[in-house]
């Protein structure tokens, strides 16, 4: 039963790939073919993933504002998302006049591929990984960071003092909270010795770096968790795009599909996010096990590993839902005082620490 | 002294988080604070308040009798001239000419729901309905006349 | 000249913006054209008359019982508080002694205006400052307030329960044991807001030693309200020109010192446990009587001048009559609290951030549609 749900990905696309080249003679058509079948797995996974995190997000701050949340369309209110993007879709996309259209047009394509790149590396379950790279942290931290790139394109392009505003800000934050989220990475890459993200989950067979790694791990843990969370500007650091004094920041110009792109790499992002803090510091697709109570450890072994993925992944989400519908937003040079003033400190300090105890061999 | 201070704050600040997190934490286990009412849904059981300001109505006796002599003291105490009332000269079987009202224009669509027309009637011929829901398509459907057609005067009401 | 055109900056290199007339934080028409240096503001100027209704020319055509009601559209949020002082103005002129009870109706009604429009505001406030819950749990009092507005006066907002003389009608039979419950959820609920927003340290951080108000600028400003006893004036109308019985109340005028933001968002919070402290004592207490004083059914205002000022929410609110003996006034003028308030906003944001500019409308508490009447 528990082979049956874990099928390997790799074993997967080998087989598909194998049946498909004895079909098609071709090489090239071969290759389009594969990109192509690529493509529509993602995206049949990432666009109901969106609605599941929609669907939570309202459903989320409803419940913390006393509210019911969407309950008319379909079975409590689960297809109002997708009645949304159905009504985005058929939204004019309108164009400023002054604005450069090409970049216009660009910017939410790039945001929307840099956050779906991301993805690459993550391992939803036990072998199950799309691809394995021997750098994958790495490779999450450098791709992540080209999505501001998008949010100046979008800022810059729109011909609007208030984008521009938003996505100056973006850029200020995100450089900046690059340095914590890498920081906090380093602490786990030290432990591990690997940047490979299977390594990384078999290293936690044994126990999640959240418990083994004592104090210092949690310190980075939380500044992961913070600094991950304006790194994809969402509230309470979400100043790029702060409703109450820029209107909607780099996205004011945006309607229509283009504004759903913007919306659909955000929530990408969220997602990755948190699923990169599920796989560093909550052992990824590992079960949870406690030292020697065999029976215990038995029937957790017994859950599927890719729910035990999804269960921490989403207890992230949510926790960062919660951070957007309980705090005020920081002002913009509040935001950059937290960075440098305590956020890097600490961790500067708390890699020194991780450091001395991978040395000494203190974990465990 | 210093890192007293540094880490004093941190700690403060934490914790002041964690506070407001335990609070949405509480709404969000406890539904049962919801407070939503789901309105088109409640319209059996939603009844507003007996002094709720809806819409001026002339109650009609059985009979199709309502109580205005048409004074247009009403009229008079419209702020906005919401109330119109086009009076014609009834003659009695004794011959004597008595006023009494053609038609009590209403114009919704101008009511600020003051209340000062009903507390300036003289013989009580118009009251608040509770009613709440006016929209129309169009305004002109809010234009209402109060009295039933066929209606007269109550007896005795002077 | 910038890259972006020749319409984006200023020869100095400042950054122009539009703030309103549609922006989600000015709470309504409210356009403020800014001048920025990267983020922080180098000048503000506001743009009035986007909703102005001409409520003064309005009233010199409508008698003096009917001018009341067009008041309850300028500070919406202190309706019944802007009837009050409008009936208490034509009371003046004619000499009528209200009735005791009437009296009492009168300031219970105007606290828990008072009080409504203080939870409105605190969770504006929140709201402007990017914390959107407390927007909820401030509605859910607000909303038990206007129960009781409803059951007794038949509106929720603007309740036109003021008569020259009097209330128009007697409370409903409810009334007392209503206020009574809401007294009690509210109370308890100040340690919740305490929580999610008081005591928060983003909050603290965004609203302690911004937009600073010095106490000689919020006189020479005529700065009133919360807004001017947040920066240590003396003000409160209710204390010093008492109308409808404060007299005989036991309350404390809440001034404080600092001028900055959390000092008037504390002001505030503290006015509205003053506001819980008037009403419980008033509530058991409902002296017995009539509910209107004799007055004529067509008034006419002796030939002179009336002036009646009172507290609303936000400040002092004037109310100046003149007639020349007819039916109707020959001229109104309203003195309203946010116009001055609003005067003062330059001085205040003049070197700080956007997001500054956002909390500072916010505590100043602006109701768009008194600036303009």
């Amino acid at each position: 039963m528990n082979q049956l749900l874990e099928i390997s990905f790799s074993s997967l696309a080998s087989s598909i790939h194998s049946w498909l080249s004895s079909a098609i003679a071709n090489a090239t058509i071969l290759n389009v073919v594969e990109m192509a079948i690529a493509g529509v797995c993602l995206l049949v996974f990432l666009v109901p993933l969106c609605f599941v995190l929609g669907y939570m997000e309202r459903k989320v701050a409803a419940f913390m504002q006393l509210r019911l949340g969407p309950n008319r369309v379909g079975p409590k209110g689960t297809l109002q998302i997708v009645a949304d993007t159905v009504k985005l879709i058929f939204k004019e996309g309108l164009t400023p006049n002054a604005s450069d259209k090409f970049l216009f047009n660009l910017a939410p394509i790039i945001v929307v591929v840099v956050s779906m790149l991301v993805m690459a590396p993550i391992a939803f379950a036990k072998n199950f990984q799309l691809w394995d790279l021997n750098i994958g942290v790495l490779y999450v931290t450098s791709i992540s960071s080209i999505a501001v790139i998008g949010i100046l394109m979008a800022g810059w392009s729109s011909y609007n003092k208030y984008s521009l505003l938003g996505a100056m800000r973006s850029g200020a934050q995100i450089v900046s909270y690059e340095l914590s989220v890498g920081l906090s990475i380093i602490s786990i890459v030290i432990m591990t010795g690997s940047l490979k993200i299977s390594d990384i989950v078999m290293s936690q067979a044994d126990g999640w770096w959240i418990f083994k790694g004592h104090l210092p791990i949690f310190i980075s843990f939380v500044i992961f968790v913070i600094a991950s969370t304006a790194e994809i500007n969402r509230a309470p650091f979400d100043l790029s795009e702060a409703e109450q004094e820029l209107t909607g920041g780099f996205h004011t110009e945006y309607s229509g599909m283009k504004f759903a792109m913007f919306l659909l790499a955000e929530y990408i992002n969220l997602f990755v996010v948190s699923a990169m803090a599920a796989t560093l510091f909550l052992g990824g697709w590992m079960p949870f096990h406690i030292g020697h109570w065999e029976a215990f450890n038995h029937i957790m072994d017994f859950i599927p590993s890719s729910l035990w993925f999804l269960g921490k992944t989403f207890a992230i989400i949510f926790i960062i839902m919660q951070f957007r519908w309980t705090f005020p937003r920081l002002r913009v040079d509040q935001l950059l005082n937290l960075e440098w003033k305590y956020l890097l400190p600490i961790s500067m300090v708390n890699i020194i620490l991780v450091t001395i105890m991978a040395i000494m061999g203190w974990y465990l | 002294m210093f890192l007293k201070d540094y880490f004093g704050t941190i700690f403060k600040s934490i914790k002041s988080l964690l506070t407001g997190m335990r609070k949405t934490g509480y709404y969000f286990t406890h539904p049962k604070e919801i407070l939503t009412e789901e309105y088109p849904d409640n319209r059996a059981t939603l009844k507003m308040f007996d002094r709720f300001k809806g819409e001026v109505t002339m109650p009609h006796n059985e009979n199709n009798e309502h109580r205005c002599t048409g004074c247009q003291a009403c009229e008079i105490a419209c702020p906005n001239g919401t109330i119109k009332i086009i009076t014609k000269q009834e003659i009695k079987e004794d011959g004597k000419k008595k006023k009494a009202i053609e038609a009590f224009v209403y114009h919704l669509e101008l009511c600020t729901l003051c209340n000062n027309c009903i507390t300036s009637c003289p013989s009580d011929a118009i009251v608040m309905a509770q009613t709440y829901e006016h929209s129309v398509y169009d305004k002109t459907q809010l234009k209402k006349i109060l009295n039933k057609p066929g209606s007269k005067i109550m007896e005795g009401v002077e | 000249m910038s890259l972006l055109g020749e319409n984006f900056m200023t020869e100095e290199g400042e950054f122009v913006i539009n703030m309103g007339p549609q922006h989600p934080s000015t709470h309504g028409v409210l356009h403020l054209k800014v001048w920025l240096d990267g983020e922080t503001i180098k000048k503000v100027q506001p743009h009035l008359g986007y909703i102005h209704r001409s409520i003064e020319k309005m009233s010199e055509r409508l008698s003096y019982r009917n001018f009341i009601y067009a008041t309850s559209r300028m500070d919406y949020l202190s309706a019944h508080i802007n009837n009050q002082a409008c009936a208490l103005a034509v009371e003046k002129g004619l000499q009528v002694e209200v009735p005791a009870r009437a009296q009492a109706i009168r300031v219970l009604l105007a606290e828990l205006t008072r009080l409504q429009s203080h939870q409105l505001w605190w969770g504006c406030t929140g709201l402007d400052l990017g914390a959107v819950t407390p927007f909820f749990y401030a509605f859910r009092e607000r909303e038990a307030i206007m129960e009781i507005f409803e059951e007794t006066c038949g509106a929720r907002l603007t309740q036109n329960f003021c008569v020259p003389g009097g209330v128009m009608y007697d409370v409903n039979p409810n009334f007392q044991k209503r206020v009574k419950d809401v007294m009690q959820q509210i109370k308890s609920k100040y340690r919740e807001y305490e929580e999610i927003l008081t005591g928060n340290v983003i909050f603290e951080n965004r609203t302690k030693g911004v937009g600073y108000l010095s106490k000689e600028d919020a006189i020479s400003f005529g700065v009133t309200g919360p807004t001017a006893r947040a920066s240590g004036i003396s003000c409160d109308i209710r204390k010093w020109f008492p109308y409808d019985g404060y007299e005989k109340l036991d309350f404390e005028e809440v001034v404080m010192e600092g001028g900055d933001c959390y000092t008037r968002y504390m002001a505030r919070i503290e006015e509205m446990k003053q506001s819980v402290h008037i009403i419980e004592q008033m509530i058991d207490n409902l002296p017995e009587g009539d509910i209107q004083g004799k007055t004529k059914n067509v008034i006419k205002l002796p030939k002179g001048e009336f002036y009646q000022k009172v507290e609303t929410a936000r400040g002092e609110l004037g109310v100046y009559i003149v007639s020349d003996g007819a039916a109707s006034p020959y001229r109104i003028k309203y003195r309203s609290p946010n116009f001055s308030n609003l005067s003062a906003l330059e001085t205040m944001s003049v070197g700080t951030k956007i997001g500054d500019l956002v909390a500072i409308m916010a505590t100043i508490d602006l109701v768009i549609p008194d600036i303009d009447r």
